[in-house]
């Protein structure tokens, strides 16, 4: 046994799609590990299924950030800096009357063509009675200082730099951002360095003031964000382990069934091999992703119950026949005979006997049907059927197509989880296609 | 002259005979088919009703219809209008009861199951909830035949392009086993794993998103063209696409199995024979090698089309096809169980309908049906 999977390895060592199939299933097992360690379930479901409080950062619709390798114009990039992560460095200078100011600036690079879609300034105090005051100047590369706001706050209080109408009167334009961010003499972007300089003060001794200057640019993070201003590498990470389960589950279970059943249908033979004949023509008629819908709109959309249907509708199909037409000339061998002579059990027979003889047939269609449900998750995902908690790649295309990303050009959002799930599924194809080759040559070597 | 012409009426006969023979055992082969087939569907019909009504969806499909017809009904009464609503809803519940009772829901749920049963069998499938017909209609059995077209359209059109067109490649490349065109398709046959509407998301890209040459989705421009040439060529158009997502998510896997058919085929003894008879290579492979390979292909065929069927509802619903599968996709989103239970009945009959048609072309093809038994 173990030679014939050391010499069934060499073998496979000859086929570069094969060692290219491994190769990726590896990583994604790889990953998978490392995702499930790194991004526990309930932190990747609260992270998922999270709104603004957790994704305020991000912004909308926004591609990865390596699209600027391959654009000519680059996109403003998107960060967030606070005085608690020190991120904006805050000093604080302490005057008559319990009175105390605060300077807090952040300097940072803006060397890209395409302004950013917001700038937002979280600002977080401690008062008992009168509340704090803060102003915002704005320092462009040319020297310009520009006094963009100033306003009372209260404990929580947001600023959006776009929704300054004042400012916008200020700046003599429709938009402010457009407007921080250019030449006032050419309209053109201005690059260099820009600087955001908070003055806040507080009237109050055990006061205090904090503050985060979030920007949004046009791309985002390794894996660009959603609709919901999620980061994507959440999902496109998660959808690995999840993928991976699903598909390799399903087929283990559904071929390991099937088979089992084939080898008790054929040993015994009478009603109950006519009765898996003819479940399996029923079955033939059963509308399978029909009912898999109903299941889902009816029942629950869990992956564990989707998994279960999944088994049972698919163990009735063409694959029993094969089995069955395999076990009966096996069921006449010499060493069946031999087994009987000395008077080994049913159970023996079938589990000792029969089957392990079809392992050969087994390994290969069992990768190979590993595909077929790793797009099944996916596909019931797309139509809005999918786990209702878990993030996975047919969540992101989901996600996508009800926002109309192909139409209206966000395509890293469809693409990722797209090429994922096609090389996921690929790897496994390709592998056991030269499996099949491998194990059961006499089929293939037309 | 007088000993030649007893031959041609005597073989006449005997192929006037043989001719009667076969009909009868065709027709004895399709009514057998038919007849097994419908009990198939029957017993389908029934799990899918089984599973729909373990939550009592199909029995609250009926009793919605009850409650409708009587609010109308007691609305449309004079005799009612100046009751108060207080009475009038005691009065519409009473009836209800009534009508529930007389229509037997207040008995066993195997008895009432069976009664869903005929109904599903007479395509009598309920009112939709929230989905209307474009005729106006909210019978679901409308509603479904209205869209049924639409599918059709799509799956016969790709199915049959797939068909000839991977058996035309498959010859050519069991002509010339081992080249570079037949290595390629080997090579490519693994990415059938990757269904349709997975191409058809990438197709969009390329073509409508990219080159915008072809439309994004749908089934003919709007507003429809007048004359029938421009709304054919406009239906075409739109066609292309998800046609070509399900045409190339399966070719080469056909294409590929086909071609080992072929092979397998193209080594026998009588091939050799007919070859050394010196018969022309096209008349070898019309009759000593497609026609032997036929009902293997027709086998492999119609296990290919049944998976696809139900699986085509991905494929509109990425395209907006306006087909069976899509009208499903909007029953899910509204939540309209008559219209999902409905549509995997009317899949059950596609699916045994297609299974019969493709018997009846396998017994036609296959001459152990017609002589043997």
């Amino acid at each position: 046994m173990m030679n014939m999977i050391g010499s069934s390895f060499r073998k496979l060592l000859q086929y570069p799609s094969a060692m290219a199939g491994i190769f990726v299933i590896a990583l994604l097992v790889v990953v998978s590990i490392y995702t499930v360690i790194a991004i526990p379930y309930a932190e990747a479901i609260r992270l998922w299924r999270g709104g603004e409080e957790v994704w305020y950062r991000n912004p909308k619709f926004a591609p990865p950030t390596w699209f600027n390798l391959f654009s000519s114009r680059k996109f403003s990039e998107s960060f967030a800096v606070s005085t608690v992560d020190g991120g904006i460095e805050k000093s604080t200078s302490p005057g008559s009357d319990d009175i105390t100011t605060y300077t807090m600036t952040h300097t940072f690079d803006f060397a890209y063509d395409v302004y950013p879609q917001e700038m937002l300034l979280y600002v977080d105090s401690a008062y008992a009675k009168k509340q704090p005051f803060l102003s915002i100047e704005w320092i462009t590369p040319d020297g310009r200082t520009m006094r963009i706001s100033n306003f009372a706050v209260g404990e929580k209080f947001t600023y959006r730099f776009s929704q300054d109408e004042k400012l916008a009167l200020k700046l003599r334009a429709e938009e402010t951002i457009p407007a921080l961010f250019s030449d006032p003499e050419t309209g053109n972007v201005m690059k260099g360095q820009y600087q955001l300089v908070i003055t806040g003060t507080t009237f109050e001794p055990d006061s205090n003031l904090d503050v985060e200057f979030v920007v949004h640019g046009q791309v985002f993070g390794l894996a660009g964000t959603d609709h919901a201003r999620r980061d994507l590498t959440l999902p496109l990470l998660w959808g690995a382990p999840v993928a991976l389960a699903f598909g390799l589950m399903a087929a283990i279970g559904t071929s390991v069934l099937t088979m089992t059943i084939a080898a008790i249908g054929t040993w015994y033979g009478t009603w109950i091999d006519q009765l898996i004949q003819r479940i399996t023509e029923v079955n033939l008629v059963l509308p399978f992703f029909a009912l898999m819908i109903m299941i889902g709109t009816f029942y629950s959309r869990s992956i564990w119950v989707i998994l279960g249907a999944t088994i049972i509708l698919s163990i009735f199909t063409g694959a029993i026949l094969a089995y069955r037409a395999v076990f009966l000339q096996v069921k006449e061998s010499m060493y069946i005979e031999a087994a009987k002579a000395y008077g080994a059990g049913n159970g023996r027979i079938i589990f000792t006997y029969l089957i392990p003889r079809m392992i050969p047939l087994l390994i290969p269609s069992l990768v190979q049907a590993v595909p077929a449900f790793v797009f099944l998750e996916a596909s019931l995902a797309v139509i809005g059927l999918g786990d209702p908690v878990l993030p996975t790649w047919g969540k992101i295309i989901q996600d996508a197509q009800a926002n109309g990303a192909l139409y209206k050009g966000y395509y890293y959002w469809v693409l990722e989880p797209a090429v994922l799930l096609v090389i996921t599924g690929l790897a496994f194809a390709f592998l056991g296609f030269v499996l099949d080759r491998i194990f059961n040559p006499r089929l293939r070597d037309a | 002259m007088s000993a030649v012409s007893p031959i041609p009426i005597e073989k006449s006969q005997g192929w006037g005979g043989a001719a009667l023979k076969t009909f009868t055992r065709m027709a004895r082969y399709v009514v057998v088919r038919l007849m097994t087939l419908f009990i198939t569907v029957v017993i389908g019909v029934y799990l899918t009703i089984l599973i729909a009504n373990m939550g009592g969806y199909v029995d609250n499909i009926i009793k919605g219809q009850i409650r409708d017809a009587v609010t109308q009904s007691v609305a449309n009464n004079p005799a009612y209008r100046n009751m108060d609503p207080d009475a009038r809803r005691k009065l519409i519940d009473d009836q209800v009861t009534l009508e529930e009772k007389r229509r037997g829901l207040d008995t066993p749920i195997a008895i009432r199951n069976a009664r869903h049963l005929v109904n599903a069998l007479k395509l009598d499938l309920g009112r939709a909830i929230n989905i209307t017909s474009d005729s106006g209609s909210k019978q679901v059995r409308l509603i479904l035949l209205e869209r049924l077209p639409a599918t059709l359209l799509l799956m016969g059109t790709s199915q049959l392009f797939l068909f000839f067109s991977s058996i035309f490649f498959a010859l050519n490349l069991s002509r010339n086993y081992g080249n570079f065109w037949d290595k390629l398709v080997i090579a490519f046959s693994p990415t059938s794993a990757v269904p349709p509407w997975f191409y058809g998301i990438f197709l969009i890209l390329i073509f409508a998103a990219g080159f915008k040459v072809l439309p994004f989705g749908g089934m003919v421009d709007s507003p429809p063209p007048a004359n029938t040439f421009d709304y054919a060529m406009s239906v075409l158009k739109h066609l292309l696409l998800p046609g070509g997502a399900l045409v190339i998510s399966s070719f080469f896997l056909s294409v590929y199995n086909y071609r080992t058919f072929f092979l397998i085929y193209s080594s026998e003894d009588y091939v050799d024979m007919a070859r050394a008879k010196g018969l022309q290579a096209r008349d070898i492979e019309r009759r000593y090698i497609l026609r032997p390979t036929l009902p293997n292909i027709i086998t492999n065929f119609s296990l290919l089309i049944i998976s696809l069927w139900t699986g085509a509802l991905f494929t509109e619903t990425v395209f907006l096809w306006p087909g069976l599968g899509r009208t499903l996709f909007q029953a899910i989103g509204l939540y309209d169980t008559p219209i999902i239970v409905g549509s995997t009945i009317i899949y059950a009959y596609m699916l045994a309908l297609t299974v019969f048609l493709l018997d009846f072309v396998y017994a036609a093809v296959d001459p152990r049906v017609r002589i043997g038994n």
